[in-house]
């Protein structure tokens, strides 16, 4: 018993005091199901730049050290603007998730404003929509396995299991991009969550709603066929920047970093 | 003698002057704001003259903000509409407390000189501040305003137009998506942010 404690504290000091693991990801063309000309039903694949991206999402231990560090952003202390009353709610203290909450499992319970001040305070920054996307893509051989109906069932899958009363912790088998637990494990924020707007059908057309949008309107799915990456859109668009649930947490990014001249 | 004596007393009684200066500003600094106050975002945001300023300096006076994109060509210019429409729609005196801010979706092209000539275009007096920030702090403003908008791969935005009326604490007191129109909920709000005394 004694031991387990001495080991869960070790652990604990580790994680705080180690860089997190980034991982760099090639650029590439990539087709998001969401449509990124001006034209809100049509298709158009879009060049996307490297960029390095947290192997894993960020654990209840590194963010117990962010809270540490920065107090301003503990639950006794942060203001409405940026939390609901349910951030971290399942922490044992304001700076302290405690016993329960395995410090390697993947922090929940943030708002986007928190995941945010995460990633500035190591530099870095929430990934964009497409940034993920292009990454959710890839299985552990295939950098885009979209089209294989096997692994999206699995994905899938998934979503049909009762979810867990305890996460496990981060770092399952990476994927063909080196980087692991984009499916499985937690949904995740991303800086954009809030231009993911979309047209639920096609009675909006003509409609005077179609007035609040700006532009194109909104946007439509084009691959109808990914639903587990419409199930995240569907839900990062609902939420609102302070709200904050028990199985959303997030991972950070960062520009790619130029080879010495 | 004399001269450094009264040189001594001088710089005895602005070193009392600066001992009190926290003590003043204390009591005079209003307490921080709110915690629901959009004005937490301490965003940094830069008018279209080109002055530095935080979204915080409008404390004290009810606000209208919204958000736009200078090459936008067609909601946009129904809001800047509708707000104008909407200060005509108000008695003087909360027409005169009202200030106006625009923040722009598109930092990278709505430079200074850009918001500047958007201010003259459409009408835009002293009462109305058209800003730019950095990518992030758009993004944080859009959060904290519940406002959606993405950029698109030829540059346009998508984004849903919703006008805000602050309180003078910066807590949001109304939204309308109305546009082209006078929303008499909203004015009816003005009414009572204004008669909330700062």
């Amino acid at each position: 018993m004694k031991s387990l404690a001495a080991f869960a504290i070790a652990s604990l000091c580790c994680v705080a005091a180690a860089a997190a693991d980034y991982v760099e990801v090639p650029g590439g063309r990539f087709e998001s199901v969401l449509p990124q000309g001006s034209s809100p039903t049509v298709s158009s694949p879009v060049n996307l730049t490297a960029f390095a991206m947290r192997a894993k999402p960020v654990t209840v231990a590194e963010f117990a050290a962010f809270v540490r560090a920065h107090p301003e952003w503990q639950r006794d202390r942060i203001p409405a603007l940026f939390a609901e009353k349910r951030y971290l709610l399942s922490w044992a203290g304001d700076a302290d998730p405690g016993p329960k909450l395995a410090p390697q499992s993947p922090v929940t319970d943030v708002s986007w404003f928190a995941a945010k001040a995460y990633c500035e305070s190591e530099g870095a920054r929430l990934p964009t929509w497409l940034e993920w996307e292009y990454v959710a893509a890839a299985d552990d051989s295939r950098r885009d396995a979209r089209g294989d109906a096997a692994w999206r069932r699995q994905i899938l899958s998934w979503y049909e299991r009762p979810s867990d009363a305890q996460l496990r912790a981060v770092g399952g088998k990476p994927n063909a991009f080196g980087i692991s637990d984009v499916h499985g494990l937690v949904w995740e924020w991303v800086d954009d969550f809030n231009a993911l707007f979309i047209a639920g059908d096609s009675r909006t057309q003509g409609d005077p709603d179609l007035l609040k949008f700006c532009g194109a309107g909104a946007i439509n799915i084009i691959d109808r066929d990914s639903y587990a990456v419409v199930m995240r859109i569907a839900l990062l668009s609902s939420l609102n920047a302070a709200d904050t649930t028990s199985s959303l947490g997030f991972r950070c990014v960062r520009p790619h970093e130029e080879s010495p001249q | 003698m004399n001269h450094s004596t009264f040189n001594r007393r001088q710089a005895l009684l602005s070193l009392g002057a600066m001992a009190c200066l926290p003590l003043a500003a204390g009591a005079a600094q209003p307490a921080a704001s709110p915690g629901n106050s959009i004005y937490q975002l301490h965003a940094a945001l830069t008018d279209q003259d080109g002055r530095p300023f935080e979204l915080e300096s409008l404390r004290g006076s009810p606000v209208l903000v919204s958000m736009f994109y200078s090459s936008c060509q067609m909601v946009c210019p129904m809001v800047f509409e509708t707000i104008h429409s909407t200060l005509k729609a108000l008695p003087a005196s909360e027409r005169a407390d009202m200030k106006v801010v625009m923040v722009s979706f598109d930092p990278a092209r709505d430079t200074v000189a850009v918001l500047k000539k958007t201010a003259a275009v459409r009408n835009c007096d002293a009462q109305w501040t058209l800003a730019r920030g950095d990518e992030s702090t758009s993004r944080k403003i859009a959060a904290a305003l519940n406002i959606q908008y993405r950029r698109l791969s030829d540059g346009e935005f998508n984004h849903s137009t919703i006008i805000t009326l602050l309180d003078r604490e910066g807590r949001i007191a109304a939204r309308t998506g109305k546009l082209g129109t006078v929303d008499t909920a909203l004015v009816k709000s003005v009414h009572e942010v204004h008669a909330v005394k700062g």
